[in-house]
């Protein structure tokens, strides 16, 4: 008998809705949802791994996890790991924007005058596809916490950044300028494992396909 | 006092090295036992003659000029420079040829991802051997190397390299429309997979076909289902699939053979029968191979070939790992 499927689940913003579908899905995730402070759970016929959003294509990768969930975010900043993507699970949609500081030139400005914006993001590789692809010059600027900060102290002109009510951004007194990209929670499966656990694989799709519907 | 290595590479020490000398003898075993004569070649070649391999441009990560300002590379891979061999040496020999090898080879690494810039391989080379006979055998001789390397779980996939170009051809695709579909199925992208179909106006049962097929994979039933898909792309991918599976159920004994119509491998002189290995142990492909008729021709001879190549480190990896799970239980 092989070992139980391992599901990569995303702690955070999507761990909410990943329980719910997977309840959907007939998966028990009532221990996850206690204040337990463990990260591996077992349920009947699958073993549940939680982790940051932002792992989940690594464990997938290599294997350490057969199949998971994630943002379609994440997948795109680290689109060189090949993962299978298999399904679009339909919940925590937000969109990946370029913001500037509200009523204000700066962007256009740095863009005219010194012939590049200088834009703070967490998903350089997006950025950086996303300008190059539109044909203009951009200095990259990485951070890691909250990029909102980045434009009101002086550190670039505007930032990338993943935006879903819109409020936090309102809040720093930033506007979006471009949409760049929509993105929502996507089921992937690791390729060694989506060929040799087919059957397992594809049934746990078919049930996640039908209860991210509902 | 440290002094350090490029990433991507490594050093070898004695124990280890006893493990791979070990494992190395015990394919040139199996190879050399089915008339496959070992060969090496220069780790250097011009890089005109690796580029008649095509491909996307990843025939040679690493290129830099001679003393004479000829333009040199590192060999990516083995299956080029013996064709090359071939072409030169028995242009004018009896075919088949037969050829295996223990080589390495180099290739551009994306970093901290435990990729290999200078890796090990082992494979053969069947040159002048037509479909299926040449295919079964090929496979034939990677599943006694597979058994001689102690991968008692290891399955190898095999799928057809051609089946989507016709396929998407026949819907009337475009060229950059194509590309577009193919990138995404060889991404295994499904969400990305719909978008595109549907840019490129390929709806309704067409749509489906592509999605269902691309997920289709298992034992021999799958042929079967495969052929109720309404497109002569498909009827000739299961044709020739269904004379492989013929020819491996010929054979006494099971099998390891596993048919998957979502194959796809991005070396560019593939077409026809294409195969991958994988083992329960480890989340990384062990090596793959298949069918390249058309490669012998752009080096001036008109035969048709097949080849594996293995990983050697990979294969190390997941020998000790079925060991340490005691022996392949699953």
């Amino acid at each position: 008998m092989s070992e139980p499927l391992k599901l990569a689940v995303p702690r955070g913003a999507l761990f909410g809705e990943t329980l719910d579908v997977l309840d959907g899905a007939g998966v028990d995730t009532s221990e996850l949802r206690g204040d337990s402070r463990s990260l591996i759970f077992e349920t009947a016929g699958m073993t549940l791994v939680t982790m940051r959003p932002s792992d989940v294509p690594t464990y997938v990768e290599a294997g350490a996890a057969d199949v998971g969930i994630t943002g379609k975010d994440v997948l795109l900043e680290q689109s060189d790991r090949p993962v299978y993507e298999l399904l679009d699970l339909g919940f925590g949609r937000c969109r990946m924007v370029l913001a500037g500081r509200t009523g204000s030139d700066q962007l256009d400005d740095a863009e005219r005058s010194v012939g590049a914006m200088r834009i703070a993001t967490k998903y350089p590789r997006i950025a950086e596809r996303y300008f190059e692809s539109t044909g203009r010059q951009i200095e990259l600027i990485e951070v890691k916490g909250s990029v909102e900060l980045a434009p009101l102290v002086g550190l670039g002109d505007g930032i990338v950044d993943l935006v879903a009510t819109g409020r936090t951004l309102e809040e720093n007194e930033l506007e979006v300028r471009e949409e760049i990209v929509e993105c929502t929670a996507r089921f992937v499966a690791n390729r060694v494992a989506h060929k040799l656990r087919a059957a397992e694989i594809d049934e746990l799709t078919e049930k996640l396909r039908e209860a991210s519907r509902r | 006092m440290i002094h350090p290595i490029p990433p991507g590479t490594r050093d070898v020490l004695p124990e280890e090295m006893r493990e791979l000398r070990r494992l190395q003898a015990a394919l040139i075993e199996v190879f050399e036992g089915r008339g496959y004569g070992e060969v090496a070649t220069p780790a250097l070649e011009y890089d005109e003659v690796l580029r008649r391999g095509g491909g996307r441009g990843d025939h040679a990560a690493y290129r830099f000029f001679d003393e004479g300002g000829e333009l040199l590379a590192l060999r990516s891979e083995m299956t080029v420079p013996i064709a090359r061999l071939v072409a030169t040496r028995y242009g004018q020999a009896e075919s088949p040829h037969r050829f295996c090898y223990i080589a390495g080879a180099y290739r551009a690494v994306s970093p901290q991802r435990g990729e290999m810039r200078e890796f090990l391989q082992a494979g053969v080379e069947l040159i002048g051997a037509p479909a299926a006979t040449g295919t079964v055998e090929v496979i034939d001789v990677l599943e006694a190397a597979l058994d001689a390397a102690g991968l008692d779980s290891a399955v190898i996939g095999l799928g057809d390299a051609d089946l989507y170009r016709d396929l998407l051809s026949e819907f009337g695709l475009g060229e950059e429309a194509l590309d577009a579909v193919l990138a995404r199925l060889a991404a295994h992208d499904l969400v990305g997979l719909e978008e595109e179909l549907e840019a490129a106006g390929v709806a309704g049962e067409q749509a489906r076909s592509c999605l269902t097929l691309s997920q289709l994979r298992g034992g021999p039933e799958v042929l079967e289902q495969a052929r109720e898909h309404d497109a002569s792309a498909v009827a000739r991918a299961v044709e020739r699939l269904h004379d492989v599976n013929e020819a491996l159920g010929s054979r006494p004994g099971g099998h390891r053979v596993q048919f998957d119509f979502g194959l796809m491998r991005d070396l560019g002189y593939y077409n026809g029968a294409i195969l991958e290995v994988y083992d329960p142990a480890v989340g990384r492909v062990l090596g793959g191979g298949g069918r390249y008729d058309g490669l012998m021709k752009r080096f001036g001879l008109d035969l048709s070939a097949a080849g594996f190549a293995l990983d050697l480190e990979r294969v190390q990896v997941a020998r000790v790992e079925e060991r340490r799970r005691g022996g392949g239980v699953r």
